[in-house]
């Protein structure tokens, strides 16, 4: 890539920056709102152990109040909010036929979009989450080994790339039909139950997270969180980390795919 | 009164008809619901795997209030949700005069205009999980306790419509409130556990101020546990529920004298 076109780039992260940044109230409410169902997590779990009295499948009270922080941390860090929303009005309204015209990349711009936009609604809700974290600073449990910390990241990156191209991939079925919020709510169900945001995905029977493992919803959120804590080592790790990057390339290639696929059917609504 | 009720059946007329012209989209939301109460159920199932009780609750008693809770939700949903969450729109768009300038009163009028044939479906899905359990647990209840269940519901009902109007009358001040829809979500997600994992005092905010956790827990238990204090119950659901209702009502009235159009 040239120079001129990674300034290019920039000047968008920019705006999405700018665009973002004016909605922060809502992101703020959103945060806040979002300690809600965390304070009926970690009751519902202290009950558990509590009745349990001891561990369950190698997590105790700490561990598991710590899994769901991290989950909070790491979805803000890599889940879009409102980029398939976005994307689709663009299409329904006729506003891509600007970008048709301009020397820029669709794909890569909705990126840079949502790259500005997760930054800054990490910062926007830093604050509430880090008094959280400050809170149950008891459980918190860095991993001791430098690796851990490089794997993390590379699964980290990974899961943000495949929540992006899934989210692009989503939102062009916009060419195709109206409104596309049922699909989204559907492949939101299955992220939030087989992702681990509802729960871990490894205290689930072994057959069930056998299946789980091939399947992409593993590796949107579940996957970092589990190297980060040490979950995932070894040969597992190692295997884990691949079955990621086959579904990145995948989610890539399916996002391609959804574009030039719509662009053949787009008819150029308005404009 | 009876002139409500006429513009209330006309409503609820032109919705079903615009609702059965879109077909697939009708399916695929009832699918959604539909995944969403199960992955509740497989959760509580998984937790169930693990300890017998949570609480003085055992599996089906768990698996009865999330039933329950479905009920009142979508119940909710099918009357009042989309309607109310689309106020932060009408705000910001202006449209809000044309419903202002109807000679009904005005928390009417936003409140009513859509029905959701769909969520009362879903409704009936989360009775029948509701009538599954009861099998399980072999309770035959009283027809006093299914009396007082059903209006316990009901009342239920109004407890998610005083938090979903408070919520989206923020949009007078904020504009782009979506971040308060979600709100009404999250409050929704503590309604489903039993209420013995809460703290004291935890229990009494969302018990009395924004009472949230009461509104499953103490039907559930009315229909379930015939030990408890059903009078009692009642009196609180009734009480903390025309509470919310009131002051969500007054808050509207509040917030609705900060509105300054924004079309022309």
């Amino acid at each position: 890539m040239t120079s001129a076109k990674i300034y290019k780039y920039i000047s968008v992260f920019n705006i999405g920056l700018q665009n973002t940044f004016v909605y922060r109230w809502n992101y703020f409410l959103r945060a806040i709102f979002g300690l809600i169902p965390l304070a009926g997590t970690v009751f519902l779990w202290r009950a558990i152990f509590h009745e349990r009295g001891g561990g369950l499948h190698g997590y105790d009270y700490g561990s598991m109040i710590y899994y769901y922080l991290l989950t909070l941390l790491v979805s803000n860090l890599v889940t879009p909010t409102e980029d398939e929303w976005q994307i689709a009005a663009d299409i329904r309204e006729g506003q891509i036929n600007s970008f048709l015209t301009k020397p820029m990349s669709y794909l890569a711009y909705r990126f840079s979009i949502f790259l500005s936009a997760r930054l800054v609604y990490t910062a926007v809700t830093l604050p509430p989450i880090a008094l959280i974290f400050l809170y149950f600073r008891h459980y918190i449990t860095l991993p001791g080994d430098a690796m851990t910390y490089v794997y993390t990241l590379i699964s980290l990156l990974m899961a943000a790339f495949m929540q992006f191209f899934i989210t692009y991939s989503l939102a062009m079925m916009a060419f195709w039909i109206l409104e596309i919020s049922t699909v989204v709510f559907i492949v939101y169900s299955f992220e939030y139950f087989l992702g681990g945001q509802m729960f871990p995905i490894d205290i689930m029977p072994p057959a069930v997270q056998l299946v789980m493992k091939w399947l992409p919803f593993y590796y949107e959120l579940f996957c970092p969180i589990a190297i980060f804590m040490g979950r995932l080592q070894g040969a597992e790790l190692a295997q884990a980390l691949s079955i990621q990057a086959s579904w990145l390339v995948v989610s890539w290639m399916a996002a391609r795919f959804m574009w030039k696929r719509g662009l053949g059917h787009y008819q150029a609504v308005g404009g | 009164m009876r002139r409500y009720l006429e513009i209330y059946s006309i409503m609820l007329r032109n919705s079903l008809i615009r609702e059965l012209s879109f077909k697939a989209n009708f399916i695929l939301w009832m699918v959604v619901e539909v995944l969403w109460f199960c992955g509740q159920i497989v959760f509580f199932s998984i937790i169930f795997g693990q300890v017998d009780r949570i609480g003085d609750w055992t599996k089906w008693e768990v698996v009865l209030l999330v039933g329950t809770h479905q009920m009142i939700a979508q119940l909710f949903q099918a009357f009042f949700f989309v309607n109310v969450a689309n106020l932060p729109e009408l705000v910001r768009t202006g449209k809000l005069d044309s419903l202002l300038v109807l000679p009904i009163d005005s928390q009417f009028a936003i409140s009513t205009k859509q029905f959701g044939l769909d969520s009362v479906i879903n409704a009936g899905l989360g009775g029948v999980v509701v009538c599954f359990s009861l099998a399980q647990l072999g309770l035959v209840p009283s027809a006093m306790s299914i009396l007082l269940y059903l209006a316990a519901l009901v009342f239920g009902v109004a407890v998610h419509y005083s938090i979903m109007l408070s919520l989206a009358a923020v949009s007078f001040w904020i504009v782009r409130a979506q971040g308060l829809v979600y709100g009404y979500f999250n409050f929704l997600n503590i309604a489903r556990y039993p209420d013995v994992i809460y703290p004291r005092v935890f229990r009494f905010v969302f018990g009395w101020i924004i009472p949230v956790v009461i509104i499953a827990n103490i039907p559930a238990r009315i229909l379930i546990k015939p030990l408890g204090q059903p009078a009692w119950l009642m009196f609180h659901l009734i009480a903390a529920s025309t509470i919310a209702f009131w002051l969500s009502r007054v808050f509207w009235r509040f917030a609705l004298r900060h509105y300054s159009s924004a079309s022309s």
